[in-house]
């Protein structure tokens, strides 16, 4: 009775309790220390595991800002919100945060202004349709319309306009970067919010090639004018496609005025305030005349300066220069 | 037949002609579960192996050692599943502790699969295995070894059907197909393709 009870209860207990004893030993001899401010961090951080911050996911975001010293603000979707959150259980200062807005830069892929050069009836990704014979359109570098971008998009954040074209709700992007990955023709690119000033294009055809194939007729051609005007020097031409640099445009929209293409979009264009400078402060230090970048501003040393209204693009570059704050824009 | 034969033939009889998934149903679980990306796959590929090989070898020890001397094989199931989880949990806190980047790519599938069939079933079915000449039951080497080749077979076949669910991503299904539904025809035609491999004599 006792040996075929007995025996296998006392064997199967013992491998129980020698297993458990062995684990219980184990977990604390390689016991590893989880910091629990990871938990914290992850619980506000929003979730959407986008990937912005360059981490897989928030739980990987969490960890690298914990172990790893990571900036608390590279959370694009949470922002400065978030950032504070952050910034707090770690003890630390938020850092400065510019929030970013996608744009695409193409002006076609719309219903009318889409060149084609066969009709596409595969499936519905762009990714898909730019594999077969460098895509459906006639610019194998535009906009194929397949709404790539607006399915990557969590926030919905771009929608589509009567005519057929994306467009992206500032109130809605996060500046996550979804879509600028999720685009086969690399079109979009993360732009800091106060930025007005986009090249629409991202052709690097030459002029002609590109005029020929362009559905919006407006591709930029590589001419370069709105290189040489820049005041700021924030635009390069290179492979027949100028590009800006946001760390120096200043938003003057003088490019958007000289591009003989009309490619360049400006959302501020006819909204810009002239500057006006006031007579009674103006101490004549000629320090706005210098920083105007198209010279409208006339004045002797010592004597009250003046705005040319016709010449002055509005860049308010006088402005921040000005010592005695004596330039407002009207 | 020399001792590389008998590798060749176990390698040959784990992968194909008796591989885990497909022609002994086990481990389905992991199979349609985490088939979806190729990376996933991957790594939870590695963590099939390494288990089955590590389960292979410790029950191996156990049946011969302890169920066998005192005639308790009927206990085998419980014994192996015992043995199998503690030696996961043991092998999981040893590697986030002494391997962290091992850890992060295998340690979140360890935990699926303690008690997976499929690392039960090679345990069973190791102690039922003959060699070639059908005589001789596996040795210690044997066992483990089968242990590795069966966890590769999983893998093979993890991989391949990850890999056609990738591309099954972009096909345009009815609504009524997408998902499960196709993963399982997949899987259903996969494993008549394997069926070839059966009654194979090596």
């Amino acid at each position: 009775m006792f040996t075929t009870i007995g025996i296998p209860v006392i064997i199967i207990g013992a491998l129980g309790l020698v297993f458990g004893l062995i684990l219980a030993f184990a977990s604390k001899v390689f016991e590893v220390k989880i910091d629990p401010r990871v938990e914290e961090v992850l619980s506000t951080l929003p979730g959407a595991n986008c990937g912005a911050c360059g981490a897989a996911g928030c739980a990987g975001y969490a960890e690298r800002i914990v172990n790893e010293g990571e900036a608390v603000n590279k959370c694009a979707p949470g922002g400065m919100e978030v950032a504070a959150q952050i910034a707090k259980i770690m003890g630390q200062d938020t850092g400065a945060m510019e929030q970013k807005v996608a744009v695409i830069h193409c002006s076609c892929g719309g219903y009318n202004n889409t060149s084609w050069k066969y009709n596409y009836e595969g499936v519905e990704s762009c990714k898909s349709a730019a594999n077969i014979a460098g895509g459906p359109n006639s610019c194998s570098w535009g906009c194929m319309g397949l709404n790539d971008c607006m399915k990557a998009c969590l926030f919905d954040a771009i929608s589509i306009d009567a005519n057929g074209m994306r467009v992206i709700d500032y109130s809605k992007c996060t500046g996550c970067g979804a879509c600028v990955k999720a685009c086969p023709r690399n079109l979009i690119t993360l732009v800091p919010i106060n930025r007005t000033v986009f090249i629409k294009c991202s052709s690097k055809e030459k002029g002609p090639d590109a005029k020929a194939v362009c559905g919006s007729s407006h591709p930029c051609i590589g001419c370069g004018i709105c290189s040489r005007k820049c005041p700021v020097q924030a635009i390069t031409v290179e492979n027949n496609l100028a590009r800006i640099d946001y760390d120096k445009c200043i938003n003057c929209g003088l490019c958007a005025t000289v591009c003989p293409s009309k490619t360049i979009l400006d959302l501020m264009a006819g909204q810009r305030k002239k500057a006006d400078i006031n007579p009674e402060l103006c101490i004549g230090c000629t320090i706005c005349a210098k920083v105007c970048p198209v010279q409208a501003i006339n004045g002797e040393l010592k004597q009250v300066h003046a705005v040319d209204k016709d010449k002055c693009i509005g860049c308010e570059q006088c402005v921040a220069k000005c010592p005695k704050k004596a330039i407002q824009m009207v | 037949m020399g001792y590389f034969g008998e590798l060749f033939v176990m390698a040959m009889t784990a992968i194909f002609i008796q591989n885990f998934v497909l022609s002994r149903f086990l481990g389905l679980c992991p199979y349609l579960g985490v088939s979806k990306k190729l990376d996933s796959a991957m790594g939870m590929g590695m963590a099939v192996i390494f288990v089955m090989t590590l389960a292979s070898a410790f029950t191996f020890l156990i049946n011969v050692y302890l169920l066998l001397p005192y005639g308790l094989s009927y206990l085998q199931t419980i014994a192996f599943i015992l043995t199998i989880a503690a030696l996961v949990q043991f092998v999981e806190m040893v590697i986030q502790k002494n391997a962290p980047a091992l850890y992060k790519s295998l340690g979140v599938y360890l935990p699926l699969i303690t008690t997976n069939c499929a690392v039960l079933g090679v345990a069973i079915i190791n102690t039922q295995a003959f060699r070639s000449d059908g005589v001789t039951p596996y040795n210690f080497l044997d066992s483990t070894l089968n242990g590795f080749f069966s966890g590769v077979g999983f893998t093979f076949v993890l991989l391949a059907m990850a890999g056609i669910r990738q591309r099954l991503e972009k096909v345009e299904l009815p609504k009524a197909m997408r998902g499960m539904p196709i993963a399982l025809i997949l899987a259903g035609t996969m494993a008549l393709a394997f069926y070839g491999f059966m009654g194979f004599n090596i």
